[in-house]
């Protein structure tokens, strides 16, 4: 079975909640114990209507101000797979929160209020799914049931939107659909009020969305975790490198080269937990031995020889800064790219976006908390790294903060 | 809908919860991993054991014992640490009690679950873990939904909701300052249904409550309670016997049996994709309060 991660961004406004309830009761995934809790608490502030947001806000300061802060995973399973949502916020205040949550996934739904048309948000939203390269946009044009499920209204948002992701960039595949998720219309079952709709409804769509199928496709990207030696009489001479295949496939019998040392071997044997297996793929754990004792060690890729590679020590990338305390030009940082640490230096910015009207603005002194732009940076050693835009598992990375030790940007290499 | 692929276990956690487990072992110097004895833990057991195989697995088990579990679960965690070659270590929340670092609670809802929280924390310092890896999964409850797999806390254990890290693709950041520990989730996107349908595909072994077996339980609040030394009823709380079993596995005192006759994995799969309440709504510990998990988290529960 397989697992198909989804972000979701936007506020109660859009109808988020209302269109997430949705897919949880329609696909039976909510039981009736929580269902039951979100009606008292609904009751209980006073409202005429169950607030399906109370689900996902679980914490007490998003409940006390109504709003949702943090990412909320929700979970659900039909028939064709499992289906992980990152739930973010919308609010511009909460961008970090929403890349995120947003980082991982392979499809996005975009909110878009029938009665509003495009809004600053929406191009937020877009905007994120274009810079993280997610392959699946649906656009999901809510609340036709307040403009007459009138086509022309839906026709005129779809034209303005795919102005917008042309204006972007946007790469990936961009689904439009108009829904009443308060009523279902077009959510589980196609809407009887929209007949001159002729696409899937929402989940029809998501079921068929294919998983991991870009990751699989690329050059294979094997980081090292760690080196396994059992020194066990059974397991003597062992030497097992464990680590995650980030891209690509492998198979016994290739030959590879180690990152940086370029030392080659061939693979003798590729573990997945215990059990031996003759090939591997994208996303997987695995533990791999080789025929000759190469000196291999934490933070080190291996890649299939004959595949072209990259080494980068002074590079551009998008970078979005997700710290209270504002970027400035020369800082050092440790730069985590995959498990490998080094330390590296802000050298200078060449721009930020203007996230209301998606303008690049130069001239930049500093970033601010949930600033994207772009920035140029040199590493105190290379790093073994793809642009973002060829091999998005080994093409981004994260900083941190060497005095606080938190996670304060992460960049997308170009 | 057929049932035929809602009961496979999505191979890709596995991969996700190896990669996480063993990112603990290389980042921190001294991890353990909290066993409860419950089945989330048995399968972290299970995955730490894979992470490294054919070596054994680096870190303990760490064990609060309340003095309430059931004789079932100690039973079962001595068998499972002979079996996985994992050193277990267990601290006694009746040493906290003896100490005077916490008093017992009082009345008929008196339970030990709140008292090991100050056991665990003072274990963590005493043995000087960095970090702590955990089964708690983001589908059991609204607070741990927004936890994330690295989550870090202070000097005193505490959970600052507003102050987590970004966490991004899959790096994890655990680097963390002098007295501060991190508490690890593998199987944060693991769901109940995941974690019973993995239990069944590695034919893993769990402690015999989890089946259906014949007990003898009261009725309080409508929920079935097992009786025991520890649980105080009134006069009016006439003991039963019936067929039972339990779908969550915490102290005797605060944990509600369901009616069932699943006595296969088989039959509790089924039984829990028909199930209309929720697996912590047999918690009794949950239902204190609306927030009463972030409460808990925020002294240092897990």
């Amino acid at each position: 079975m397989d697992v198909l991660r989804l972000a979701t961004a936007g506020s109660v406004d859009d109808g988020k909640s209302t269109l997430i309830g949705r897919l949880l009761y329609d696909t039976k995934s909510i039981t009736k114990d929580k269902l039951e809790a979100v009606e008292a608490s609904s009751q209980r502030k006073g409202l005429d209507f169950v607030d399906l947001s109370l689900l996902t806000d679980g914490l007490i300061a998003e409940r006390e101000q109504g709003i949702t802060i943090d990412v909320a995973h929700i979970y659900f399973a039909t028939d064709t797979r499992k289906y992980i949502i990152a739930d973010t916020p919308g609010h511009v205040e909460y961008t970090r929160n929403m890349i995120t949550g947003a980082s991982n996934a392979e499809a996005s739904i975009v909110l878009v209020d029938a009665r509003n048309g495009v809004s600053e948000q929406t191009r937020r939203h877009l905007f994120i799914s274009s810079l993280l390269e997610i392959d699946h946009v649906v656009v999901a044009v809510n609340k036709m049931d307040l403009v007459n499920y009138d086509q022309a209204t839906f026709e005129s948002i779809k034209a303005n939107v795919e102005g917008l992701a042309e204006k972007i960039g946007f790469k990936g595949e961009l689904t439009f659909i108009p829904l009443a998720a308060k009523y279902g219309d077009n959510v589980v079952t196609p809407s009887e009020n929209m007949s001159w709709y002729s696409g899937q409804p929402l989940l029809q769509y998501l079921e068929s969305i294919p998983v991991h199928k870009r990751d699989d496709a690329l050059p294979a990207r094997f980081h090292v975790q760690a080196v396994i030696r059992p020194h066990s009489d059974e397991y003597h001479d062992f030497r097992g490198y464990t680590g995650k295949l980030v891209s690509g496939s492998l198979a016994v019998g290739q030959r590879v080269s180690v990152l940086p040392s370029l030392k080659e071997s061939a693979i003798k044997a590729i573990y997945a937990g215990d059990k031996k297996v003759e090939g591997a793929h994208a996303g997987e754990s695995l533990s791999i031995e080789l025929e000759d004792d190469v000196d291999i060690s934490r933070g080190n890729t291996l890649v299939p020889v004959g595949v072209p590679h990259q080494q980068l020590s002074q590079f551009s990338a998008k970078l979005t800064w997700m710290d209270e305390q504002p970027l400035t030009a020369g800082k050092t940082f440790l730069l985590q790219h995959g498990v490998n640490r080094i330390k590296a230096k802000l050298n200078s910015f060449a721009h930020v976006i203007d996230m209301n009207t998606i303008e690049e603005k130069g001239d930049v002194r500093e970033f601010k908390l949930n600033d994207i732009g772009e920035v140029n940076i040199k590493t105190a050693k290379p790093i073994f790294a793809d642009r973002y835009a060829d091999n998005p598992r080994n093409g981004a990375f994260i900083l941190i903060d060497e005095y606080s030790n938190n996670t304060v940007a992460v960049g997308f290499i170009l | 809908m057929s049932a035929l692929n809602l009961n496979k276990f999505p191979r890709e956690l596995e991969h996700e919860a190896i990669y996480i487990i063993r990112e603990v072992a290389a980042q921190f110097e001294r991890p353990a991993l909290l066993f409860s004895g419950g089945k989330d833990s048995i399968t972290l057991v299970q995955l730490a054991r894979k992470a490294f195989y054919p070596a054994k697995v680096p870190f303990p088990m760490l064990h609060i014992d309340t003095g309430h579990n059931f004789p079932e679960t100690i039973e079962f965690r001595d068998w499972l640490a002979k079996e996985s070659g994992m050193q277990l270590i267990v601290r006694y929340v009746q040493d906290s009690i003896d100490q005077g670092k916490v008093k017992e609670e009082t009345g008929k809802y008196a339970s030990r679950n709140m008292l090991q929280t100050v056991t665990l924390l003072d274990a963590i310092e005493e043995l000087k873990f960095d970090a702590c890896i955990g089964g708690a999964r983001r589908d059991e409850e609204k607070a741990r939904a927004k936890e994330r797999i690295f989550s870090v806390r202070d000097d005193f254990g505490q959970w600052d909701s507003k102050k987590q890290r970004p966490e991004l693709f899959d790096m994890l950041n655990g680097k963390i300052n002098v007295g501060e520990n991190v508490r690890v989730f593998p199987i944060s996107n693991w769901t109940e249904l995941d974690v019973w349908n993995y239990i069944r595909e590695e034919g893993m072994d769990i402690p015999s409550i989890y089946f259906s077996h014949q007990r003898e339980i009261i009725e309080r609040d409508g929920l079935y309670w097992p009786t025991s030394p520890y649980l105080n009823t009134s006069e009016d709380e006439v003991p039963f016997k019936a067929t039972v079993r339990f779908r969550t596995v915490g102290d005797m005192t605060c944990t509600a049996a369901v009616l069932s006759e699943a006595v296969t994995l088989d039959k509790i799969i089924e039984e829990i994709r028909e199930a209309t309440i929720s697996e912590r709504g047999a918690r009794i510990d949950d239902k204190r309060s609306e927030a009463a998990m972030e409460k808990r988290k925020q002294v240092g529960y897990f």
